[in-house]
């Protein structure tokens, strides 16, 4: 009996040493721009690229998203990084999806929009939200620079199994709540550290009723519970999803992929190292008011009181976060004023989660500054070709190119010292999009409706 | 890679939880070539004001930590991304191991490819071993990597857990990818066998070249 997890893990092992170390091989490898530092330990050795054919790249973490123009990225440095991806896919003969390419954009919205991610693969990036893949039923995981340049001589990578969680969602969402909500209620309640060591099986009826898009925002943020990796084993949902995306499998390798697929679910009576349940049915719109994931409130309820916590240690941490976020105790989430509003990153910047933004959109006008940065560029051109550009333009909102942008703040996107941010980015950490900036991590309705009152609103209000 | 075998430094007691990698190693610095050295970067935001200078309480500014060569932390050191530099941060400063009760997984993993090495140590005993060091500031830790120990200013000895491989790659500063290359023949082995089992991976439209 074995978990989908094993399966996946067994079908690459390539070999086990005595101490337990894993030589596990790489089916998928997306490179970025901020994947130089791999390519200069290669090109230190001389070694070649073994496998190019299995690497795809695009740059996105320092790309600007005002143009996507090589020339207008203001940043010296992070211009050279990106040309150095170009010369570098093109000295090995790696595909890539450059600044010119509609293919371009966020590496975890590219490899499953494109196909390249597939179910029953193993898959590396040199970023650690590359958890996200594992929305297709794959074990994928994030690994810094030394490890890339493993990967890209070897095209494989030492590891030590990982235990395994399972996370269990049951019951139905209700009107307003997201998958966004769902995983931040996961992290409110296991916290960041809750799954370390661990690589997440999300299952349940909740998550079979996600659907792909949906369940890529659950396994991205597995990180920020501390897991390894996040999944889903594959259904006829992930199939159909895959079905026909431009470098899947066709014709009767479909059909010999498919009947693989068919069978990594989990064993039932397989076994877990952990087991978490939720009932999503009790699940309202979640915002974090802290600066780390796991400080989750819902829309509903108030900033924690620091004098109510008995743990003088624990009291003094929530203390020093109100102060960094500039929040009072007690005071209601609804009545914190919003400075700024980014809709984008890996987390919730795919066509659906701007399809959900556009609806709550059309019904005001921002009081505030807001952009949006869809999650690639075939995900901005699908937009504009529903129209959904002029709604948020209409709106107030400003529509920019594709790229990480204020998720990390590496292109010049920031949010300013002291300013709040509602973000439907992944991390709240300090300083992490831009210095002394206050983030809230949001779903994408719940940023469209902190856009239009200038502060924190239920999105069930404008249903 | 550098050898590690026994370290004795000076540790600084840091006893904030969850110091996330954009804590170690803000992103803006993260394109630095490699050669150039991160030292002045490690813990930017919290050690230096906006002009440059340094913050006096932040522990690696004050005189007795200055060239401190371990950290005590306490819970979830290196969490959130996968940025290798936030170790290269650390090394290049001259800090090779950080003691706390948790790590990020894939800082821990990035740690051992660059000699550093992070130490598990339970919560209490994490904590025991701030006080000691605040009660003596500049006293010094003793981390003995072959027998996996940890000696404390106290004089007690605290052991710790170290996966086979890396605390072999570690002793001997072994290359993994030297090391790896021996395996070839295998990798080639699988590689054959994984294209007649999974022919989808390989075949058009997927780009073959060899
Ligand atoms: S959008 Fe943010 S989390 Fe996602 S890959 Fe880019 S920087 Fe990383």
């Amino acid at each position: 009996m074995k978990t989908c997890f094993e399966k996946i893990w067994d079908d690459h092992t390539v070999l086990v040493r005595e101490d337990g170390q894993t030589l596990l091989y790489i089916a998928t490898h997306l490179a970025h721009d901020g994947s130089s530092h791999a390519f200069n330990f290669l090109a230190n050795k001389n070694l070649p690229v073994r496998r190019p054919d299995l690497t795809f790249a695009t740059p996105d973490h320092g790309v600007s998203t005002l143009s996507h123009k090589l020339e207008d990225i203001p940043d010296l440095e992070q211009r050279q990084v990106v040309q150095t991806l170009t010369r570098n896919t093109g000295k090995f003969g790696i595909t890539h999806f450059g600044l010119d390419d509609d293919r371009q954009g966020i590496a975890h919205v590219v490899g499953p929009e494109q196909g390249i991610t597939l179910p029953g693969t193993t898959l590396v990036c040199g970023d650690s939200h590359t958890s996200t893949h594992g929305a297709l039923g794959c074990i994928a995981f994030g690994v810094g620079a030394s490890d890339i340049y493993h990967v890209l001589a070897t095209q494989t990578t030492w590891q030590r199994k990982p235990k395994q969680m399972r996370v269990t969602v049951n019951g139905t969402i209700g009107k307003g709540v997201t998958a966004k909500d769902i995983i931040l209620a996961i992290i409110g309640k296991v916290g960041t550290n809750g799954a370390t060591g661990h690589v997440i099986e999300y299952a349940g009826p909740a998550i079979r009723a996600l659907s792909i898009e949906e369940r890529a925002t659950v396994c991205n943020m597995s990180i920020e519970a501390g897991a390894r990796a996040g999944m889903v084993a594959p259904d006829e949902t992930t199939f159909a999803y895959v079905k026909g995306k431009p470098f899947a499998p066709t014709g009767a390798n479909w059909d010999k992929a498919i009947a693989y697929w068919k069978t990594l679910p989990s064993d039932p009576g397989a076994k877990f190292d952990l087991e978490v349940t939720l009932d999503a049915s009790e699940l309202v719109p979640m915002l974090t008011w802290g600066t780390s994931p796991e400080d989750v409130a819902p829309i509903t309820g108030r900033v924690p009181d620091p004098a109510k916590e008995s743990d003088p240690k624990r009291r003094q941490a929530i203390q020093d976060q109100l102060d960094y976020m500039g929040l009072q105790p007690g005071q209601l989430l609804t009545d914190v004023k919003v400075d700024r509003v980014f809709i984008g990153s890996c987390t919730n910047s795919r066509i659906e989660d701007l399809r959900a933004a556009a609806a709550i959109a059309r019904k005001g006008k921002v009081k505030i500054p807001s952009m949006i940065s869809p999650g690639s560029t075939l995900v901005k051109k699908q937009a504009e070709k529903e129209g959904l550009d002029k709604i948020f333009k209409d709106a107030g909102f400003e529509w920019r190119e594709s790229g990480c942008s204020m998720c990390v703040g590496m292109n010049g996107d920031l949010v300013g010292p002291k300013e709040r941010c509602a973000s439907t980015s992944n991390r709240n950490f300090r300083g992490r999009q831009g210095k002394e900036a206050r983030t809230h991590l949001v779903s994408p309705a719940m940023a469209v409706a902190a856009a239009l009152t200038g502060h924190f609103a239920d999105v069930r209000d404008f249903l | 890679m550098d050898k590690f075998t026994v370290f004795t430094a000076v540790a600084a007691p840091y006893e904030k939880p969850n110091v996330d990698t954009d804590q170690l190693l803000p992103a803006r610095f993260l394109r630095r070539p490699r050669s150039e050295g991160y030292q002045t970067f490690l813990f930017r935001d919290l050690r230096y004001n906006d002009d440059n200078s340094e913050k006096p309480d932040f522990v690696l500014n004050q005189a007795p930590y200055r060239n401190a060569g371990i950290m005590v932390a306490d819970r979830a050191f290196g969490g959130g991304s996968s940025r290798e530099q936030a170790v290269w941060a650390l090394t290049d400063s001259g800090i090779r191991s950080v003691i706390a009760s948790s790590f990020g997984d894939i800082f821990y993993n990035n740690a051992f490819k660059n000699g550093f090495l992070p130490v598990r140590l339970d919560q209490a005993v994490v904590e025991d071993l701030r006080a000691q060091l605040l009660k003596n500031p500049g006293a010094r830790i003793t981390i003995d990597l072959e027998k996996q120990t940890v000696l404390a200013p106290d004089g007690k000895t605290h052991g710790f857990d170290i996966g086979g491989f890396h605390k072999q790659s570690m002793l001997l500063g072994l290359d993994e990818v030297g090391v790896t290359l021996l395996n070839d023949p295998e990798i080639s082995t699988f590689e054959t066998a994984y294209k007649s089992r999974r022919p989808w991976m390989s075949a058009p439209p997927r780009p073959e070249r060899g």
